[in-house]
């Protein structure tokens, strides 16, 4: 081989391996550009769980708390509105809830851990207004073939007592259950589901 | 650029991807001026082959540019500009932003590094008269950088609105107070408001992120192809285009791209070594590169005992601070202060000497280019003190503080090494420059 | 419109009289103890971080520093919880406190600041900011002339009581002159408290101006813990303190040795780069 070659060939090696080092020098010299984009302390502190006290809450009362910035609804269901749930079965677009919007406990017949409390986001899944609490009561607007759930006012989306979707409205897919556990004496905590302490 | 040494191009790419890459090239170039900005720029740019350690820094303080605008975007992700926020959110940076610390101190570290590389690279300028013709717009330009990075980093200094942002921009400011007649008006159109604050605040945030900065890239590529249209200087101060071999290369000259594109790579990674040790290790660099005081938010009502400028601005403070006042009014040492940055403009033309480089200047010249460091060093560090750091003189001198009599000699040093210098640099004995480049 | 001049030479003349840590021409001024906290000590952090917001943290804010960032110092989120969050906020919240700067202004003369960075904002040339507040916390001794009953060697006249004082017991000053300097700073290497030397012009019966110089030493009290114990806490709050300063302090030295590390290696091949293509340039 000339001189030339070489040093052509050493050239061309130390410029791969020389870019290389580089490149590897810039990806890590880019990580805490990228990192600082994450969510922050303040961010997660704002996100956190929220724990709400359900002892007072009464059958067929309803209570709104606020987790990371939407309302989380809190239903006492009473055995009608269980009753009225199975009844809407035939009348959904999702009644075994495939669509993965709930944990693995709350993908059941009532899509909650105890039948009797629901916890759902009071999030419309069409555009994102909150719809409204509407109980079977409200045969009256609703029709009569209402077995109880709640209404969005913005496009006429219906959702029963486990939210999931009527077919026929605007919204695609059910409700969406936040992670939630029970912690003893009749309090709840939205946004953690994680086991012990 | 000369049309004579345009021969049509062929684009081709080494590697497996060849024909794509130099189709998409070719495609680009007819429609846009890429190969020949290429050419012009970079391989085809034929500098001096002499070039020494002097010369980093002009590719070095392009890169801290870069590194202050990158790293200055993303502390704006985060940072507040309200009295209220902002001291607040920049701890809010350093402590709940993943990577907040980083970018910070990669911020701070680049604001000193920045005039260390700009002092040093026009130290360069000094030594081997890159100001001269034909290259005075160069310098021009360069001016004009040095100010608007003095302006830059005033405005920036506020932002973090610690107790020396505070105080040190309310100081500032009130120098423009001293402007005869309109001086009050001044500060208080300047200011917003009539003390420093909010309002003065949110201004000095738009000037820093975006007004400044723009200028700033505009007067770079100004100062560039101002370059790249006469040629670079080189440490002997000889003209290689003087001597071409027969394809018009000067004899002296190598291509930009490779050699000083590699070259200028080192120079990064040896500065990022500096830089890293100081960014990790010593961020607040011995309270002046974070002062100290800047860790208590600014309080309006207390005034700091001691305000210093940092310290890339002291020895223009030192001179602000020796001029007495006259006429029952500090104007005087404004001006004082404000002649001796722009003085360096005049340059190009007070230097007679037959010679560029100083290393064929006389003994006069090289005597009056050491004093004037040392002076400027002298300055820069009494100007980091209060005027009482040497002691007094005792009652010959009338008690006088003795670091301010060295602050008035020094300032006198400093203007007659600009004031005497057609005289010194005319009749000083040079030695022959030699015809080839040496190293 | 103050001019600047005037404006400087009062801050000069404040700088002599206010400033303790100032290093003075004339050989006097509070020498600084350097303070031996060791940041890797995580017993001693979270005895500091006890001490902080039992003590502090009440008048004084952290209004930068989150409960939860204590992870960093070897405790969990329960731990948190139940021993240092007596506000009953989650343990993501800021450490603020309820105090209203108004009223603290006027039980105290000026507000208690904010503690969470006060040890970077009191280095200076006698020594770092965590140097100062240990000595400071040392320093407090019965002063009737006081408001609080308490002055500080430190921090002369200052508006903060001594809430140490169980701990370390009710400390008095004890005062010595002397004319020349030689025997006072003699005295003063001798002494086995703290102490500040100052020299003092005085005038004499004839009128004239002569110096003196002071040695003022702390007496320790008898508190619930010994001297020695006392010391130590300090210490510890004063290491929590300085850790809360910049959490990050530690993080960021390591990332930097792999940082140099990196550029080291990269440097090389720069290096070599750069000679496989100048080696034709002569």
């Amino acid at each position: 081989m000339s001189d030339q070659e070489v040093d052509k060939g050493k050239r061309g090696f130390l410029i791969g391996a020389t870019g290389v080092v580089g490149g590897i020098a810039a990806a890590a010299a880019a990580v805490p550009f990228a990192g600082s984009m994450t969510p922050s302390e303040r961010a997660k502190a704002a996100g956190a769980p929220v724990e709400a006290d359900i002892s007072k809450l009464a059958p067929g009362e309803m209570q709104i708390v606020e987790w990371r910035g939407k309302p989380v609804w809190i239903v006492n269901r009473t055995k009608e509105m269980l009753e009225g749930i199975k009844k809407s079965d035939a009348k959904v677009s999702d009644p075994k809830s495939e669509v993965p919007l709930q944990p693995e406990y709350a993908k059941n017949e009532f899509r909650s851990i105890k039948p009797e409390i629901a916890v759902l986001e009071g999030v419309c899944s069409h555009l994102g207004c909150s719809p409204q609490y509407k109980s079977v009561e409200a045969k009256g607007e609703m029709g009569m073939e209402w077995n109880g759930g709640f209404f969005c006012p913005c496009h006429g989306s219906k959702f029963d007592f486990a939210g999931r979707v009527f077919a026929g409205s605007p919204a695609p897919v059910n409700l969406k259950v936040p992670p939630y556990k029970f912690v003893g004496d009749g309090k709840v905590i939205i946004g953690d589901d994680s086991k012990g302490a | 650029m000369a049309a004579a040494d345009k021969e049509p191009v062929v684009i081709t790419c080494a590697g497996p991807l060849n024909g794509v890459a130099s189709g998409l090239l070719t495609w680009v170039d007819q429609r846009f001026p890429l190969m020949s900005n290429w050419r012009d720029h970079l391989a085809g740019y034929y500098a001096p082959k002499n070039f020494n350690f002097w010369y980093y820094f002009g590719s070095l303080a392009m890169f801290v540019l870069v590194l202050q605008i990158v790293t200055g975007i993303f502390l704006t992700m985060n940072y507040k500009p309200d009295a209220t926020q902002a001291f607040a959110s920049v701890e809010y940076i350093m402590r709940d932003v993943w990577g907040g610390w980083f970018i910070r101190y990669m911020h701070s570290t680049g604001a000193s590094a920045f005039f260390i590389c700009v002092y040093l690279h026009m130290f360069r300028g000094l030594m081997y008269g890159s100001y001269r013709k034909p290259r005075e717009l160069i310098w021009i330009f360069g001016m004009l950088i040095y100010l608007c990075l003095m302006a830059e980093a005033f405005f920036g200094y506020l932002l973090p609105w610690g107790q020396m942002s505070y105080w040190g921009a309310q100081v500032i400011v009130n120098l423009f107070g001293s402007v005869p007649f309109i001086g009050e008006d001044l500060s208080i159109w300047i200011r917003g408001d009539y003390v420093v604050s909010d309002a003065t605040l949110n201004r000095f945030f738009a000037f820093h992120v975006i007004a400044v900065p723009l200028v700033l890239l505009g007067l770079v590529a100004a100062h560039i192809l101002a370059l790249h249209e006469v040629g670079s200087n080189n440490p002997d101060g000889v003209e290689i285009k003087a001597k071409k071999d027969a394809a018009g290369h000067p004899l002296d000259g190598i291509p930009f791209h490779p050699y000083y594109t590699v070259k200028d790579t080192l120079g990064v990674v040896v500065f990022l070594v500096v830089f890293s040790i100081i960014m990790f290790f010593l961020p607040e660099g011995g309270g002046y590169f974070l002062e100290y005081n800047n860790f208590i938010p600014a309080d309006p009502l207390k005034t700091p005992e001691h305000i210093a400028p940092v310290w890339y601005f002291t020895p223009f403070y030192s001179i602000l601070r020796a001029v007495p006042p006259m006429f029952n009014s500090q104007f005087p040492g404004v001006i004082a202060m404000g002649v001796s940055t722009l003085i360096f403009f005049l340059l190009p033309w007070l230097d007679r000497s037959p010679v560029k480089s100083i290393r064929y200047k006389g003994p006069l010249f090289r005597a009056a280019l050491t004093i004037f460091v040392v002076v400027f060093l002298i300055l820069g560090y009494l100007g980091t003190e209060p005027t009482n750091v040497w002691g007094q003189f005792g009652g010959w001198l009338d008690n006088a503080d003795r670091a301010t009599v060295a602050a008035r000699i020094g300032t006198a040093i400093y203007f007659l090494f600009f004031i005497l210098m057609p005289w010194y640099s005319k009749i000083d004995k040079c030695k022959p420059e030699p015809e080839r480049v040496t190293w | 419109m103050v001019s600047l001049v005037r404006l400087a030479r009062a801050c000069a003349l404040s700088a002599l009289l206010v400033a303790p840590f100032a290093v003075m021409a004339s050989g006097g001024g509070m020498r600084l103890q350097p303070a031996p906290i060791n940041s890797h000590d995580v017993a001693s952090l979270q005895n500091g971080a006890r001490l902080f917001v039992n003590y502090c943290l009440n008048c004084h804010s952290a209004g930068y520093m989150r409960y939860n960032r204590l992870q960093d110092i070897g405790l969990n989120e329960q731990q948190i919880r139940d021993n240092l969050v007596f506000t009953g906020v989650k343990v993501g919240e800021l450490m603020q406190v309820a105090m209203d700067k108004k009223d603290a202004k006027e039980w105290f003369g000026a507000p208690p600041p904010d503690l969470t960075v006060i040890t970077r904002s009191r280095s200076s040339g006698a020594g770092s900011g965590a140097d100062w507040v240990y000595n400071y916390l040392r320093a407090f001794y019965r002063d009737d002339g006081r408001p609080t009953g308490w002055n500080n060697l430190v921090f002369e006249n200052v508006g903060m009581p001594h809430v140490l004082w169980q701990l370390s017991g009710q400390n008095t000053l004890d005062k010595k002159e002397f004319d020349n300097h030689e025997t006072a700073a003699a005295a003063l290497i001798a002494s086995k408290t703290l102490a500040r030397l100052d020299s003092v012009s005085v005038s004499g019966k004839d009128g004239k101006m002569s110096t003196r110089y002071e040695l003022r030493s702390i007496v320790p009290g008898a508190g619930t813990v010994s001297s020695v114990e006392y010391d130590r806490h300090v210490v510890d709050l004063v290491n929590y303190m300085n850790y809360m300063a910049e959490p990050a302090r530690l993080l960021r030295r390591q990332i930097g040795i792999y940082a140099l590390l990196g550029l080291g290696l990269l440097f090389m091949f720069a290096f070599a780069l750069k000679k496989a293509f100048w080696k034709d340039v002569h």
